[in-house]
């Protein structure tokens, strides 16, 4: 570590406010890890038997390494960042190989008596480089090539991820996708992704169902028609045809409609095949209007269009191939299926403790579901329960809103920063935070799949927490940099 | 580019804005568990608490002089805890509590069957055999500590001192599902009383379950006591019963009515405490419990006499003559007769073509002499002038409900209300029963048979001996009831209340010297004694089932008496002949606490004198062949 001269500065100008955030939700994480590892039998928080006591090390070491990390300068980032990249992801490789079997997954390190998992520390790699490289003089998003390279830089650790059996993990990188559309990545792209879990959701949940007196399926024409919908927003947003949208809105939607009502009143028959007919014209149009036009947008909304139209049949025969574990989470996520001993245990389990809380929660360490090992994984990934039993609403709505502002912080202080690195790293972090929070809770409280990702700060275990300290504390360095001149 | 780099400013409102919807979302969806759904809580209380249930002993039951007639003793139940059996030498194990090792193999897959155990737990503790007598588990015990897994759970039992008064102590079983549904105190697999005291004073003797609210982990491991048993109730013991029986009589009564069917009642009238509820056949308490409890019940069903049935609360029987007296006091109240009027009778009555026979005696008599004698034409003509009276009562439907009224507040035709379950009301005929029956085609003659307790009429047992107390009360009655005293408690006021009758105090006096006279030199005559005044009427009821029914009501001392007594033999022939000398030794027992060596050797003869029921054993058994035969070509 090379003597700064700037660090006295450095440490006025650092964000009090946001190592505020790191500090409360640290220290409340701390008495969550305690009220979900408390032994009825053996009460004792501090002693090192314990996650509790385990914990309190893991956050001294943590706050010590954060500190550490400001004295860092960013220009040692700057310069090696792919060099912390490529180190990382070489990790991530070696780990599939040495890494002993836990659970079925190839991802924990043992050294000594701890365990590390590289796949939380190489979320800072990849932002690093991200940053760096979209830094470039001349880089665009909408180069093919840049982006390209920038997509393959994300995809490269999830790939790793995913061979080491931590499909959960690797998910986390989707964030960046957020952070490329900040950087102007089309907002279409994001837009398709939306598109595609309604489509999945709606289509899945509702397939079985028909409608009443008629042989259709709820969940196939409501794809379609949002398809049909969606379609002709995107020609709405996209172009200035005023003549295209209203050919495709009231021939194709309203079609729909009249077809509807002629089956629900005259005669029942599959209204399905008119709306399928009617997405295929939608698509057909939109090919001649590209032909016609000579003109690209056309193209892609067309490709927009036939992606919408057959996704549902992909994925329900997808569906039909996933293995049965993987199928029954879904069914059982999308409220298809009840399964309270099998697969749906988590997180029955996980709403019977939050939703037993009530206001004001059963008080610190007084929570019965949590202390009598009913949650699963209720000290790492389903600590959100114990805030939930033992705070109560007051308790775990503040966590949350808590969260939102913390996150908020760190977009304005990624919108100050001089330059695109600093600005693209922040976002990672931003988004790196956003994604466990909405998936972590989102599955505690049975609304996203069941995905072994840790609440950042609360969830006991020492790798993740040490991943988010040098996350969060390499960008607090960046940002208090934000004023001096680059040299 | 400038434009460009302003849309894309605006872009971290999106990303600001998507994390807002986010967190938005969730503390909504937090909101709908945790604050409008009381749901989870509970799910929460079930899966966390054990409430382990500490029963409380079953209150004792004692009779009136301190006999301790029921009681509990210790029985032990044997528990398995699956995990922990692993290493257990079966053979052992097997040969202690006598069983083969086909059956414990059988019992284990049976604890471990999910459909039949829904509770299972590897860990907890389960039934694996029930209700141990104290003798066989001592073999059990010594060698316990060597079968690892097996616990054991300390229960009571019921245990009787004696072989007498079943039907008035009843007997404990499980509670049924139904039983479960309507009472949240109980759980299935307690138990309750079904029949007897044990049901009419459940609550009493039950007292109060407590509990334990313990935590259970997630493998059903106990972790303690929940706020270190804040929440835990001890339990409350039941409360010990009185009976008013008193145990030598009825011990007397049941040994007097051996090989006869039938009913003794006896009342201390003053209080309406019942001293004995003797019915015949009856069965031995003892065999309530342990191994001979399936045979009991087995044998009793099986038997066409019906030992289960209670005759002296739910038989019900035509009264006979014992009701003229209650004639007597109606006529009187109404002015219908004096006891002057004399009514002819020529070996019965005789009008309009009605004819109903008596036996041989003087004509015409007065009304003492024709309760001493039992006149049926006295009686007869009495209830035809009430009846034919027009200028009392304006139609025969006003007279004949006046006359149901009197029945009734005498106790006839409604339950007593004594302290026992399934009481019978018997039955007192009134003008709208006779309109449906005859069409509203009858008059005085076509119902005369109930003035003399043929016909219609059917009263139980106690509601005859009741007649007996409220006569020897000289016009009210106390609620019957066998529990004298509810260990803590005052009686219920319906215990205690008196009940007149309408007829006034007055009238009864005639009554009483009639039935005086019946003892003197009437009907009743084996019942005299020189050691205290005793009053009875004889009763001989026609049935159409074979012989007649042999019926006594008394009571005794006639100026302060101590005991009202009815006897009731079906198919005993003459009132004479079995009901006025088992009276009589009811009452010498009660009164003088024993019985003399002469009334001794009676009360041996009468024990020893059966009476056949052949035609009716023969009866059920055709019966029950015949049903045999037409069930089974259905099958």
């Amino acid at each position: 570590m090379q003597k700064d001269p700037n660090n006295k500065g450095i440490f006025l100008s650092l964000d009090w406010l946001t190592i505020g955030f790191y500090l409360i939700f640290v220290v409340w994480g701390w008495f969550s890890v305690c009220g979900a590892s408390y032994d009825v039998a053996h009460p004792d928080v501090f002693g090192f038997g314990s996650n509790s006591g385990k914990q309190l090390m893991w956050i001294g070491t943590a706050v010590a390494l954060g500190g550490a990390l400001l004295f860092i300068e960013k220009r040692f980032y700057d310069t090696s960042a792919y060099f912390i990249y490529a180190l990382l992801m070489l990790l991530l490789v070696v780990t599939i190989f040495i890494a002993p079997d836990t659970k079925g997954s190839r991802s924990w390190i043992p050294l000594g008596s701890i365990k590390l998992q590289p796949a939380e520390f190489s979320k800072f790699a990849v932002a690093l480089a991200l940053g760096k490289y979209m830094n470039r003089y001349g880089f665009s998003l909408d180069k093919p090539k840049d982006f390209a390279r920038i997509v393959g830089m994300i995809l490269l650790p999830m790939l790793l991820i995913v061979c080491q059996k931590e499909t959960g993990s690797a998910l986390v990188y989707l964030a960046f996708f957020l952070v490329l559309y900040r950087e102007g990545m089309t907002g279409s792209l994001l837009f398709t992704a939306f598109a595609c879990v309604v489509y999945f959701v709606v289509g899945i949940r509702y397939g079985d169902d028909t409608m009443e007196q008629m042989p259709v399926s709820v969940g196939e024409f409501a794809v379609l028609l949002i398809a049909q919908l969606f379609t002709t927003g995107m020609t709405w947003v996209y172009s200035q045809n005023r003549l295209a949208l209203q050919i495709m809105f009231y021939g194709g939607v309203g079609t729909s409609l009249l077809a509807i009502l002629f089956s629900a009143y005259v005669i029942p028959f599959n209204v399905c095949y008119v709306l399928l007919g009617i997405c295929l014209l939608q698509f057909a149009y939109l090919v001649g209007l590209a032909i016609h036009h000579r003109l690209y947008r056309y193209a892609l909304i067309a490709a927009f269009s036939l992606l919408s139209t057959s996704f549902f049949y992909i994925a329900d025969t997808m569906l039909q191939h996933l293995d049965d574990h993987q199928r029954v989470r879904i069914e059982i996520l999308l409220g298809k299926k009840e399964d309270i001993r099998g697969a749906g245990y988590n997180v029955n389990q996980a709403k019977i403790a939050i939703g037993s809380g009530g206001m004001h929660g059963k008080g610190f360490l007084n929570g019965t579901q949590t202390k009598l090992k009913y949650v699963p994984e209720q000290d790492t990934d389903f600590i959100f329960c114990t805030v939930g039993e033992e705070e109560g609403f007051v308790g775990s709505a503040a966590v949350l809103i808590f969260y939102l502002f913390f996150i908020w912080r760190l977009i304005a202080l990624a919108e100050r920063q001089p330059d695109t690195f600093g600005r693209v790293y922040g976002y990672c972090v931003c988004c790196i935070f956003l994604f466990h929070l909405f998936v972590n809770i989102g599955m505690v409280l049975g609304l996203t799949p069941v995905i072994g990702i840790p609440l950042p700060f609360f969830s006991y275990g020492g790798s993740s927490l040490w991943g988010f300290t040098i996350l969060l504390f390499i960008f607090l360095r960046m940002d208090a940099e934000r004023n001096l001149k680059r040299k | 580019m400038a434009t460009d780099s302003n849309i894309l400013d605006t872009r971290k409102y999106v990303i600001g804005g998507i994390a807002l919807v986010i967190v938005v979302c969730y503390i909504v969806r937090l909101a709908f568990l945790q604050l409008f759904s009381s749901d989870y809580q509970d799910r929460a209380a079930n899966n966390a608490f054990y409430r382990n249930i500490i029963y409380p002993s079953r209150g004792a039951i004692y009779d009136r002089n301190g006999e301790l007639l029921v009681y509990n003793k210790p029985a032990y139940d044997i528990m398995v805890v699956m995990r922990e059996v692993p290493g257990l030498d079966t053979l052992d194990f097997c040969e202690t509590l006598g069983m083969t090792r086909e059956q414990f193999d059988h019992r284990m897959e049976s604890i471990k069957d999910r459909t039949k155990n829904p509770g299972f737990s590897m860990y907890t503790q389960q039934l694996f055999m029930g209700q141990i007598p104290a003798e066989e588990f001592s073999t059990f015990q010594e060698k316990m500590f060597r079968f690892r897994g097996f616990y054991i759970r300390q229960r009571t039992v019921r245990e009787y001192s004696f072989p007498h008064l079943a039907h008035v102590l009843g007997d404990v079983g499980e509670v049924s599902q139904k039983q479960v549904e309507d009472d949240p105190y109980y759980q299935p697999g307690d138990r309750i009383g079904t029949i007897g005291v044990e049901r009419s004073h459940e609550i009493d003797l039950r007292g109060e379950k407590g509990v334990e609210v313990l935590l259970r982990d997630a493998n059903g491991r106990i972790q303690g006591h929940y706020q270190n048993g804040a929440l835990d109730r001890k339990p409350v013991p039941g409360k010990n019963l009185t009976l008013s029986i008193d145990l030598k009589l009825q011990a007397l009564g049941e040994r007097l009515m051996e090989g006869k069917l039938g009913a003794i009642v006896a009342i201390e009238p003053k209080t309406g405490e019942v001293l004995c509820l003797v019915s015949s056949p009856t069965y031995d308490p003892r065999r309530l419990v342990g191994k001979e409890r399936a045979n009991l019940y087995k044998e009793l069903g099986a038997n066409p006499l019906k030992p289960q049935l209670n005759r002296a609360i739910l038989g019900t029987y035509p009264p006979g003559s014992t009701f003229k007296t209650s004639q007597a006091l109606t006529f009187m109240q109404e002015g219908i007769i004096t006891p002057q009027t004399s009514y002819s009778c020529s070996r019965g009555f005789h009008h309009k073509g009605m004819k109903v026979g008596c036996h041989g005696h003087g004509s015409p008599l007065p009304l003492i002499p024709a309760i001493a004698t039992s006149c049926n034409g006295y009686f007869c003509w009495g209830l035809y002038h009430m009846l034919s009276n027009r200028k009392q009562y304006d139609s025969l439907h006003e007279a004949m409900t006046t006359w149901k009224d009197y029945m009734v507040s005498m106790g006839f035709g409604y339950r007593l209300g004594i302290d026992l379950p399934s009481e019978a009301r018997g039955m007192i005929p009134n003008a709208d029963y006779y309109d449906s029956r005859f069409k509203k085609q009858w008059n005085p003659l076509s119902v005369i048979s109930i003035a003399i307790g043929q016909g219609e009429v059917l009263l139980t047992p106690l509601q005859i001996a009741n007649l007996g107390a409220t006569i020897a009360n000289r016009g009210y009655y106390i609620t019957p009831h066998v529990v004298k005293d509810v260990q803590d408690c005052a009686l219920p006021d319906s215990m205690t209340q008196r009940h007149y009758t309408l007829t006034d105090t007055a009238y009864y006096h005639f009554v009483v010297d009639g039935m005086r006279r019946a003892v003197t030199g009437g009907t009743c005559r084996a019942a005299n004694t020189t050691m205290y005044e005793v009053c009875g009427k004889t009763g001989t009821a026609q049935n159409p089932h074979g012989q007649d029914h042999s019926a006594f009501m008394g009571f005794a001392p006639m100026n302060d008496p101590q005991i009202a007594i009815c006897v009731y033999v079906e198919n005993g022939g003459f009132g004479a002949t079995f009901g006025v000398p088992i009276g009589a030794l009811m009452m010498e027992q009660y009164i003088n606490g024993q019985l003399s060596d002469a009334s001794e050797a009676k009360a041996t003869a009468m024990q020893h004198r059966h009476i056949s029921y052949e035609a009716r054993t023969g009866r059920e058994q055709r019966r029950a062949e015949k049903k045999n035969h037409a069930e089974r070509p259905e099958q």
